[in-house]
């Protein structure tokens, strides 16, 4: 009864909110960012990077951000969810897909595993590539250095990665042993609770490989060597580092980002922030943003977008269930 | 680096990074000092504010208020017991036993020249060894983090003085269980989160010391309604007693203030650690160092008891900027806000930010010493001025340390969940209270018992299960015999004392 009423209640609201929006103006001028982790974090700096390239581009008024962490991004996922928040949007990334195909289930009521298909997919905005790295004064030049090294003795080999057992930093390096014909399941994977602090495990010589995302690396070329990158080709803000390809191991991967609305958000304002996120990545404000956090463009809006995650949920299923983590 | 202190000093002392650094020490000393508002919530209130400022002058700005925060937040633990901010909790252990004997002018005074002091040390620490230490604090391993939380769990011995020794290893034991609540940052394996999403990233921190400090603490007062004239006393401010040292007082001050700088600034710069366990490292250690007698005072208002912890603290704060500064590491929840703030600067901190910006580098470097000097300036003279807003009556003091703590944890998270769940540990906590068990070993294990949970497991993956790590290095070797002496020494102290 009571549900009843308070479903009645935010219907009447969003109603009123909703055809308020669509009476005012044509365009959307005010964007609240709801980010699912803390400040300083990867979906952090997306959303307010992004939020600042679009008010000094001039296509919102202001952008107001919203920190709620918890359960790994789960919290902002469901109350995306349950609320359904009018003028909202959340971002995510990889994990998104992870989160569906292993964990986090019965967390909002009457339905098992939260994924994107609960949410409103507007579009993936940017990338970040895989990136294998050793410290500067390793002897581990190529990634096949570190595969010979493996096959002679695999314990000599510990990979540190910013995330845990199953997280897309482990699945990045797994990736490549694989595609190395290497056991990935015997890859000793030692996780830490962030990419600065695997980073740093890196540095002090505890461990000798860091798979992690490419974002996590660039800042600290001075200190690490990067040996392999999961990109079809050399990206342009770092030329001197080479694919995994190009060494002949067929890995590729990115990490995505993007924006999803709430449930029940109108075709017509699914349509507006796409376009306004794909004409900010156009302007120079936004390329300031994107070369500052090191970003690589990759525009995927709407059903394009939905037809990514889904081929990529595939994808990430099989080599999770290859490695024993589901 | 001549020129880049040169380029500091002029860019802090310009007229408007002057009027910052004021402004952030004044706001973050009030912030500070209200339980349940850290530096945390206060830096991130000034994000927001300092948007479109000039890089430099928003740094100084969010510097100043981390400093005032942790020195503001020493006010409260030593006057009312409910420490504004984490890093202030070990302040109270000795700080408030003094008040309540009438000494929180006296106690007050040691608390600022103290944080003075490390701060100002620990920032010329900084100044000559950040581009070097950053190298000194990669070099620490699993093993050795994991060591690091063994020495500052042997502080809990500290709380065992009074014969209870029992009931501060219960309580050891109930912290450690309260930090493995939550998923476990090796394998995502979610433990004692009763399926709950609210429960998924463990427990705060502060809402563990909201509801074991603050919170308790007032509803221990309302039980047992005790003793208002002396409740009385120690609100109404009115009668600090003198905030002037003796001799003999400077002087134990002099021994520690050194140990104490240096411990703080080397537990700020590894990543990881911040205030918080430097202060409850340094106070730990204080105690192994002082003489019979003091010792016998710890707890019971030692001067070098609340010393140590507010050297350290304040040594830790300018020791988390060197990680943050030269590697792009958060050393502190504290230092990841101030990360993103740098970022939505456009500043990627980092190796180069030294070579790309020195101007930011160094002018926060320099602007530290001017902050000090405003922050004594503030505390010293000023802090019976300022400590009014504490000085209210019992019956508005309580439901405003209740609505602080209510506010505060809701604040932080937005989750009415961490409401119940505080109050709920409150009122454990405060039944325990009446019981006398001590909360501090509670506190000490929560922070340091999910740390050594994950170095441990962490070094025992790196080395495949072998525990050989334990002295397979000469660092980690030193920090294992130095928690052996300490503990041998420990058993043979108490064993003597009991024959005597």
């Amino acid at each position: 009864m009571l549900s009843k009423f308070k479903k009645l209640i935010s219907l009447v609201f969003a109603t009123v909110l909703l055809s308020s929006i669509s009476s005012t103006s044509f365009a959307i001028d005010k964007l609240h960012f709801v980010i699912g982790g803390g400040a300083g974090g990867g979906w952090d700096g997306t959303a307010r990077g992004t939020g600042e390239a679009l008010t000094k581009a001039g296509f919102l008024k202001s952008a107001s951000f919203e920190n709620m962490s918890g359960g790994g991004g789960g919290k902002a996922l469901s109350y995306m969810i349950n609320t359904k928040p009018a003028g909202t949007v959340l971002v995510q990334s990889t994990p998104l897909v992870l989160r569906s195909i292993t964990r986090h289930k019965g967390y909002v009521k009457g339905s098992g595993v939260l994924s994107y298909k609960d949410v409103v997919p507007i579009a993936g905005v940017i990338g970040d590539y895989g990136a294998i790295a050793v410290a500067k004064n390793s002897p581990y030049k190529t990634f096949k250095d570190v595969v010979d090294a493996y096959n002679a003795n695999p314990k000599s080999i510990k990979m540190a990665g910013g995330s845990v057992r199953g997280s897309m930093d482990h699945l990045i390096g797994a990736l490549a042993f694989k595609k190395a014909g290497a056991d990935a399941n015997k890859v000793v994977y030692v996780p830490y609770d962030a990419g600065g602090k695997a980073l740093a495990g890196l540095l002090s010589g505890e461990t000798q490989i860091l798979s992690t995302g490419l974002g996590e690396v660039m800042g600290a070329r001075d200190q690490v060597r990067i040996i392999g990158i999961t990109a079809p080709k050399r990206v342009s803000d770092a030329p001197e580092v080479p694919t995994l390809k190009e060494q002949g191991y067929d890995v590729q991967f990115v990490n995505w980002r993007g924006f999803f609305g709430p449930p029940g958000m109108s075709g017509g304002d699914k349509k507006k922030i796409a376009k306004m996120l794909g004409d900010v990545q156009k302007t120079p404000e936004w390329e300031a943003v994107r070369k500052r956090n090191a970003w690589v463009n990759i525009y995927n809006p709407d059903r394009k977008f939905v037809s990514f995650l889904k081929k990529q949920t595939k994808e990430m299923t099989n080599l999770m269930k290859e490695l024993g983590v589901i | 680096m001549i020129e880049g202190i040169l380029i500091g000093i002029k860019t802090a002392l310009s007229f408007q990074n002057l009027l910052m650094v004021m402004i952030g020490c004044f706001a973050g000393t009030i912030i500070g000092m209200l339980p349940g508002l850290g530096p945390m919530t206060a830096i991130a209130l000034m994000i927001p504010i300092t948007y479109g400022f000039d890089p430099a002058t928003g740094l100084i700005l969010m510097a100043g208020v981390y400093y005032g925060a942790v020195f503001g937040g020493s006010t409260s633990s030593i006057l009312i017991n409910a420490p504004g901010v984490p890093g202030t909790v070990a302040t109270s252990f000795d700080g408030y036993p003094m008040a309540q004997q009438g000494k929180a002018g006296k106690a007050l005074a040691v608390a600022a020249y103290s944080s003075f002091a490390g701060g100002t040390i620990a920032a010329i620490f900084l100044l000559i060894a950040a581009p070097s230490l950053s190298k000194v604090s990669l070099s620490f391993r699993s093993p050795d983090y994991f060591g690091l939380m063994i020495l500052g769990l042997t502080a809990v011995a500290a709380f065992s003085s009074k014969g209870n020794f029992l009931k501060a290893m219960m309580m050891c034991v109930f912290g450690l269980m309260l930090a493995s609540v939550g998923q476990d940052t090796l394998s995502d394996i979610p433990r004692f989160t009763f399926n709950t999403m609210n429960l998924s990233d463990g427990i705060s921190f502060v809402l563990v010391v909201m509801a074991t400090f603050a919170m308790s603490e007032a509803l221990t007062i309302i039980l047992k309604g005790k003793d208002p004239t002396k409740a009385a006393k120690q609100i109404s401010l009115t009668e600090l007693g003198s905030i002037k040292l003796d001799a003999g007082e400077t002087k134990k001050m002099l021994k520690t203030i050194p140990r104490s700088s240096v411990l703080g600034f080397i537990v700020g710069v590894l990543p990881g650690a911040g205030a918080t366990i430097a202060s409850f490292l340094a106070y730990g250690m204080e105690r192994n160092f002082v003489d019979e007698d003091e010792k016998q005072k710890f707890g019971k208002g030692s001067i070098q008891g609340l010393s140590a912890p507010e050297t350290a603290n304040n040594a830790a704060c300018s020791g988390a900027f060197v990680p943050l500064l030269t590697l792009g590491i958060p050393g502190s929840g504290t230092t990841a806000v101030m990360l993103g703030a740098l970022l939505g600067f456009g500043i990627q901190p980092g190796p180069r930010l030294y070579e790309t910006n020195p101007e930011i580098f160094w002018s926060v470097i320099m602007s530290m010493y001017i902050g000090m000097v405003v922050l004594l300036i503030l505390n010293l003279p000023l802090i019976p001025y300022i400590a009014r807003i504490l000085a209210v009556p019992r019956t508005f003091l309580i439901p405003m340390i209740l609505f602080f703590s209510v506010t505060g944890i809701y604040l932080m998270s937005f989750n009415n969940f961490d409401i119940f769940l505080m109050i709920g540990i409150a009122v454990v906590a405060t039944i325990l209270r009446l019981y006398d068990f001590p909360m501090p070993p509670l506190i000490l294990a929560f922070v340091l018992g999910g740390l050594m949970e994950e170095n441990l497991r962490r070094s025992l993956l790196i080395s495949d299960g072998s525990w050989a790590f334990l002295w397979n290095r000469p660092l980690t070797l030193t920090i294992m015999i130095t928690i052996l002496l300490i503990v041998i020494w420990q058993i043979y102290d108490s064993l003597k004392s009991n024959r005597r």
